[in-house]
């Protein structure tokens, strides 16, 4: 490992963090550090420049509104998860098909992507107040906005997978008569899937933004709409508590996309 | 239907049953407002159990004769056929190895090199309850390109030379007819190369197939082949038929020989001309 033989010829019991770099535990020390540290400074801060709680609260009061308040925080975090993942689900299905469609057929990708594209343009939050006059505040607007936020970039990812196979692996198939089905089984897919994942990873990541601003607008549960709840009431240590919520949920969320990937893309490196 | 030669030598047996037949071939393509001309005419015939290779300038069409042998791109100039039948779509007689090796870098090497029994019938319909056999066959091919040992690992883990070999492999498991060859050593260094003759000339021996290749060094053309066919550029046509009597199987110690030198000299004088 790089810098380990000048460690040696150092003293052997001097810490060699050039090594320490490299291991799996720097990578969860080292954020844990900052984020601990940053949290100690925002306390001093607060105390130190006599912030009111009502414009910055401290840590401390921040934890202290997330115990008391921890059954609506945890009540308004699951609905949260389950629309943001109604929603990407749906959008993986219908973006996996739709690349594949472009991907595979010339008359749709010509006809159909531009209007994608122009779709896809069109800030979704703008929609969402349409969206509670067809279906009401409740959890649909959010599982909507989050698919429509997440299907196109999972879709263009597809197609874009399908776009850089070696034309010679398709070949090696071709000369053996292998069919249009057997070709898209043995190649297409697996060749697909490393694309497929990264845009899922991204995607579940604008679902959940989706669903939090859909919640902010037009809802009667979930996160967006306990900060907005929150905030009107002037409680302003729970709408931090809500917040740091959908911080550590969202890290959550792209962490267990990253495991999944690990896991079935095994060939990617 | 796929039928492997039985004969146990490698002599070219009657010449009056050509396993393929280039019937006045041609190649056109559309080029700005008219058609460029890239293959003039070829007519040659190829026999059960030879080794052809031919070599020319780039761009004379020395690809596009592969992709005709093989159905990816039929002839629509003349006429190429295969047991007296026109080719015109992709036959499974036959198996190729490009210069990318091209192995699916989501299969281990021994997976890659069973891919062709499933989609090739009749290996393909009993593919589950023969799999013990097809992974003796595979195997035996590894363990004579050397990759036995190397059959768990997936392609990231293997050297440009052992991709290769493992490509050769797949190329000849399910017991083509025709081994089709299009520059698969462009890409390794000269001493790999010169391994990987020897190499191949053990597969081909082995398989008693038809072998065809597409190489642009001198040297390798006659090492491998019983006939070499030197190719003008474009608008090409087969300039000189060079046929190699060397005995098999042949040594890199024969390549020093004055003999094997006379006819490289002789297919270079001919791509000089040309």
């Amino acid at each position: 490992m790089q810098g380990s033989v000048e460690s040696l010829r150092r003293s052997p019991k001097k810490f060699d963090f050039e090594a320490f770099l490299n291991t799996k535990a720097a990578t969860v020390i080292l954020p844990t550090i900052a984020t601990v540290v940053l949290f100690m400074i925002w306390e001093a801060a607060v105390l130190a420049l006599k912030i009111q709680p009502f414009n910055l609260p401290a840590p401390s009061k921040i934890l202290e509104a997330s115990i008391k308040f921890a059954p609506q925080l945890a009540e308004n975090s699951l609905r949260t998860i389950w629309t943001t993942f109604a929603g990407f689900i749906l959008a993986s299905v219908v973006g996996i098909v739709l690349g594949f469609l472009i991907g595979y057929s010339k008359l749709i990708y010509l006809t159909f992507y531009p209007l994608l594209v122009a779709f896809n343009t069109i800030p979704k939050s703008a929609l969402v107040p349409l969206l509670a006059v067809w279906f009401g505040a409740n959890a649909i607007p959010a599982i909507v906005t989050a698919f429509l936020l997440a299907f196109f970039p999972i879709a263009v990812n597809v197609a874009l997978g399908l776009e850089t196979i070696e034309p010679e692996m398709k070949d090696v198939l071709y000369a053996l008569g292998a069919s249009d089905f057997e070709i898209f089984q043995k190649v297409g897919w697996p060749h697909t899937l490393p694309y497929v994942f990264a845009s899922l990873k991204i995607a579940v990541s604008f679902s959940f933004i989706g669903a939090v601003i859909a919640e902010s607008i037009a809802s009667n549960a979930g996160l967006g709409y306990l900060i907005v709840q929150a905030a009107s009431d002037f409680n302003v240590p729970l709408a931090f508590a809500a917040l740091i919520a959908l911080a550590v949920l969202g890290v959550m969320l792209y962490a267990l996309f990253v495991a999944v990937e690990k896991k079935v893309i095994y060939w990617a490196r | 239907m796929v039928q492997p030669l039985t004969s146990t030598s490698n002599e070219i047996v009657s010449p009056s049953m050509p396993l393929l037949e280039f019937d006045k071939i041609g190649l056109e393509y559309p080029f700005e407002e008219s058609m460029r001309t890239i293959i003039q005419e070829i007519s040659l015939s190829v026999q059960p159990g030879e080794f052809v290779t031919f070599v020319g300038p780039s761009g004379c069409g020395k690809t596009s004769i592969l992709r005709m042998v093989s159905g990816l791109s039929p002839t629509k100039i003349g006429e190429l056929r295969c047991h007296n039948q026109a080719v015109t779509k992709p036959l499974k007689n036959v198996g190729i190895a490009f210069q990318n090796p091209v192995l699916l870098p989501w299969r281990r090497t021994i997976d890659n090199v069973l891919l062709p029994l499933e989609i090739v019938s009749p290996y393909k319909r009993d593919f589950k309850v023969n799999r013990a056999r097809y992974l003796e066959m595979a195997q035996k091919l590894l363990q004579a390109v050397g990759l036995k040992d190397f059959q768990q690992q997936f392609p990231w883990q293997l050297s440009g030379g052992m991709r290769q070999r493992a490509s050769l492999c797949r190329a000849l498991i399910h017991q083509p007819e025709i081994l089709l060859l299009d520059e698969p050593f462009g890409a390794l260094d000269a001493f790999t190369r010169e391994e990987m003759w020897v190499m191949l000339q053990t597969l081909w021996m082995q398989a008693k197939c038809v072998g065809m290749l597409i190489t642009h060094d001198l040297r390798e053309a006659v090492f491998l082949s019983d006939t070499v066919y030197v190719m003008s550029p474009r608008p090409s046509e087969i300039v000189f038929k060079l046929k190699v009597d060397l005995p098999r199987p042949r040594t890199l110690e024969m390549c020093l020989s004055d003999e094997f030198a006379h006819l490289a000299a002789e297919l270079r004088r001919h791509i000089h001309k040309s």
